[in-house]
């Protein structure tokens, strides 16, 4: 690690700049030959856009091969303050992409004075999600949702991946993962353009719950252990993690739901 | 060949120095004042955009007085070096003192070695949590530390405004008593012939706020708290 104040002078307000002339070392990842072993990854997450903004949801579950590797795995984060970032893929590689996103996010507001626009956030993680590609040939594939509340447009707007750094926004929901088709498909019956932040969670937790009805993969409501999906939030009010209980709610809700059509048969 | 002239270092040393000093006398005031609830700073800065009080880290920040291009290109190299760490450790490795004696040593360097030492005095400060105390460096021209404890006025009219803070300074202070005090000083030590209180920018670092605890206050802010226009 070098000296920020030694060397010469750094005209860039990105941290992945800085971390190349100063900390190089921390960004370095060496290509190994050989068969990648199993490790842990995240399954499905999913967005919708409401009335007032974006919520991002997924289940806790991560798999290592045919095994569960952790039950209340957390794959939703805040990028910032009006934007959030939920994981599918590679878990170790994919938290290590959010913490460098969440500095690169904060370095940048710090440098310039004010923050980067929800454009320039999701063009960032493109970038870094392209850096990956090497990683991703070896099959520690990161795939991210990425979501905000554009504070010049007054709107939330939602963004996917592919594994080269393509960025594509969304109109209404998506979601990446695993469970993905099958969260999707749920949307696609459940999501309408005037639910308001109840009523996405809601679907959300539904689209959660069929996913994990059809994938392996996905981690249902787990109501021995108290283990729900995660659901956050974004509007002009800025991210905000849904509280446990509302989730605990909510997930109960669409299991007695489920259970109800059940009994009915 | 020229023969370089002889200059013993203690008279070297004491014109550097008093370059340094005129430099930073001729700019406009800076409070650090701790408060029950935090930090406070107020800075009388006629700009809105270019800041002399600025965020390092969640819990940490910089306020600085004397040449913009100098202490701005220390501010970045601050925030630097606070990511930098934070990203390769922990956020709570992250200190203020670690941040403080790397502008000692860059600003003691540049005075011994440059022709022409840096116009700037700053201050790094941290707000405890959990019960520890506040922090307050004060980082001079030739690479100086001192340990603050309670007030700190940085640049023009500094002895004045120290002695004035001595006598009305109270740790227990609101923030809003805090805002007043350092309002009614700044005026009271503007040169004849200026109102003081020309635009104030003004900052805080909360100690009740989670994670980042730097907040910016708002012109509209300032006015209703101290009760009187800011500017």
């Amino acid at each position: 690690m070098n000296n920020p104040f030694e060397g010469p002078k750094l005209h860039s307000p990105s941290f992945v700049d800085a971390l190349r002339a100063y900390a190089p070392e921390l960004l370095e990842v060496r290509a190994a030959s050989g068969t990648m072993p199993e490790v842990p990854h995240g399954t499905t997450v999913a967005a919708v856009k409401f009335a007032d903004g974006v919520a991002m949801g997924g289940d806790r579950r991560a798999t290592e091969g045919m095994a569960i590797a952790q039950r209340d795995i957390e794959k939703v984060f805040p990028a910032d303050d009006y934007s959030a970032v939920a994981i599918a893929g590679a878990a170790g590689p994919a938290i290590e992409m959010v913490r460098l996103f969440q500095t690169e996010l904060e370095h940048y507001e710090k440098i310039e004075g004010f923050p980067l626009s929800l454009e320039g956030k999701a063009n960032k993680l493109g970038q870094m999600v392209r850096g990956n590609l090497p990683l991703a040939m070896q099959g520690l594939v990161v795939l991210p949702l990425f979501c905000g509340y554009d504070t010049r447009r007054q709107v939330g707007r939602i963004f996917r991946y592919d594994v080269t750094g393509g960025r594509w926004e969304d109109a209404d929901f998506h979601a990446t993962g695993s469970g993905a088709r099958d969260a999707r498909g749920s949307l696609k019956k459940r999501w309408r353009p005037d639910l308001d932040a109840d009523g996405a969670v809601e679907v959300l937790m539904e689209a959660l719950y069929d996913a994990a009805d059809e994938d392996a993969a996905t981690g249902g409501p787990d109501l021995i252990r108290g283990i729900y999906p995660i659901v956050a939030t974004v509007t002009a009010q800025g991210y905000r993690r849904a509280p446990d209980d509302d989730l605990r709610k909510a997930a109960e809700r669409v299991v007695a739901a489920h259970a109800q059509v059940e009994a009915e048969r | 060949m020229s023969v370089p002239f002889y200059v013993p270092p203690e008279q070297l040393t004491k014109e550097k120095a008093e370059f340094a000093r005129k430099g930073i006398a001729r700019g406009r005031p800076l409070i650090v004042l701790e408060y029950a609830g935090g930090i406070l700073f107020v800075a009388e800065n006629p700009s809105t955009h270019l800041h002399k009080v600025a965020e390092l880290y969640d819990r940490i920040a910089f306020a600085a007085v004397g040449r913009f291009s100098e202490f701005e290109n220390l501010r970045q190299a601050g925030v630097r070096l606070a990511d930098i760490r934070g990203y390769a450790y922990g956020r709570e490795d992250v200190t203020s003192r670690s941040i403080a004696n790397a502008y000692s040593q860059t600003l003691g360097q540049i005075f011994v070695q440059e022709f022409k030492p840096y116009e700037v005095e700053l201050c790094v400060a941290e707000v405890g949590v959990d019960g520890a105390p506040n922090a307050m460096y004060h980082v001079v021209f030739d690479g100086n530390v001192f340990d603050r404890k309670g007030f700190l006025a940085m640049g023009g009219q500094s002895d004045e405004l120290n002695t004035e803070l001595q006598r009305a300074y109270d740790e227990d202070m609101e923030l809003d008593a805090a805002l007043q005090l350092a309002m009614r000083v700044l005026r009271q030590a503007a040169p004849a012939g200026e109102t003081g209180n020309s635009r104030l920018e003004v900052a805080v670092l909360e100690r009740d706020r989670p994670r980042r605890s730097f907040r910016r206050l708002t012109q509209e802010d300032v006015e209703s708290r101290a009760g009187e226009p800011a500017s």
